[in-house]
């Protein structure tokens, strides 16, 4: 679907327009009863594995947590504001507080080989196929 | 501030721009703070997505205007599976209403936030003034 990037422009509509129409997707089925909850996750495939991209922006790293175990990943987590008494607030739009969101994710997963990676406000999880998932071929011995 | 509340998700509001974009693709509004010292405007926005080499701050006849572009190759040669939100670049501006000091404003972008000090000309300062 996307391919060549030579249009930054048209790279980019290229995957809001994709976005857009997979807002439906049931890829997760009826399986994440966090679906709407905070954080937003989009998930992506990427060759066999999975990536996962949430954005959290304003968080300290060492205020999220991720655990992973079978096919589940649960990123929890505190989101603090914190302003000057003195200052007169014009406008509050940055909500905060705690997170706490769990995932089911419809493949098997090695827990032990996820990277996450928090950089820009964006915290991007990538999710290996487990070994045990993998297609194998089958040799005919006779 | 409770900070105990869970959060809720903010659904991405995007700009409603006078001219329409010769581009259909989408630009969002980041959710943004501002407050006021004796001092400065504090203007803190949410753009997650965006380095700090790619924002562009100016203030231009009273108005302050603030873009910023996210990183799209980062989305190289992924396929959507399962979504929940949009993403695109983000633009945002305020009409100033205090008189501030172009020279000094300030700006940072740490994890996705942006914080814009912008501290007032002398002229534009609170002054007491006494009841004789």
């Amino acid at each position: 679907m996307i391919s060549g990037f030579r249009d930054p422009f048209e790279a980019l509509f290229a995957m809001q327009k994709a976005l857009e129409s997979r807002r439906a997707s049931d890829w997760m089925g009826g399986r994440t009863a966090g679906m709407g909850s905070y954080p937003p996750i989009n998930v992506f495939q990427r060759g066999d594995g999975f990536v996962a991209v949430i954005e959290l922006p304003g968080i300290d790293k060492n205020d999220i947590e991720i655990e992973a175990k079978e096919n589940t990943l649960r990123i929890s987590g505190r989101k603090s504001i914190n302003y000057d008494q003195a200052a007169s607030v014009h406008r509050r739009e940055r909500l905060s507080g705690v997170f706490d969101r769990t995932l089911s994710v419809p493949i098997q997963i090695d827990p032990d080989a996820i990277n996450a990676e928090y950089r820009d406000g964006m915290l991007v999880l990538f999710i290996p196929p487990a070994e045990s998932a993998k297609p194998r071929t089958i040799k005919i011995t006779s | 501030m409770d900070t105990q509340q869970e959060l809720q998700v903010q659904q991405k509001r995007e700009v409603e721009s006078k001219q329409e974009a010769t581009i259909p693709a989408r630009v969002f509004l980041p959710a943004t703070d501002i407050f006021e010292t004796d001092e400065a405007l504090t203007v803190i926005l949410e753009m997650p997505g965006v380095d700090k080499d790619k924002v562009d701050v100016k203030v231009e006849n009273g108005v302050l205007q603030i873009e910023g572009w996210i990183d799209f190759s980062r989305y190289e040669g992924l396929q959507p599976v399962y979504t929940e939100y949009n993403i695109g670049n983000y633009a945002r501006s305020f009409q100033l209403s205090s008189k501030i000091d172009q020279d000094r404003i300030s700006a940072e972008l740490r994890d996705g936030v942006m914080t814009l000090v912008l501290p007032k000309s002398e002229r534009a300062k609170t002054r007491k003034i006494s009841v004789s």
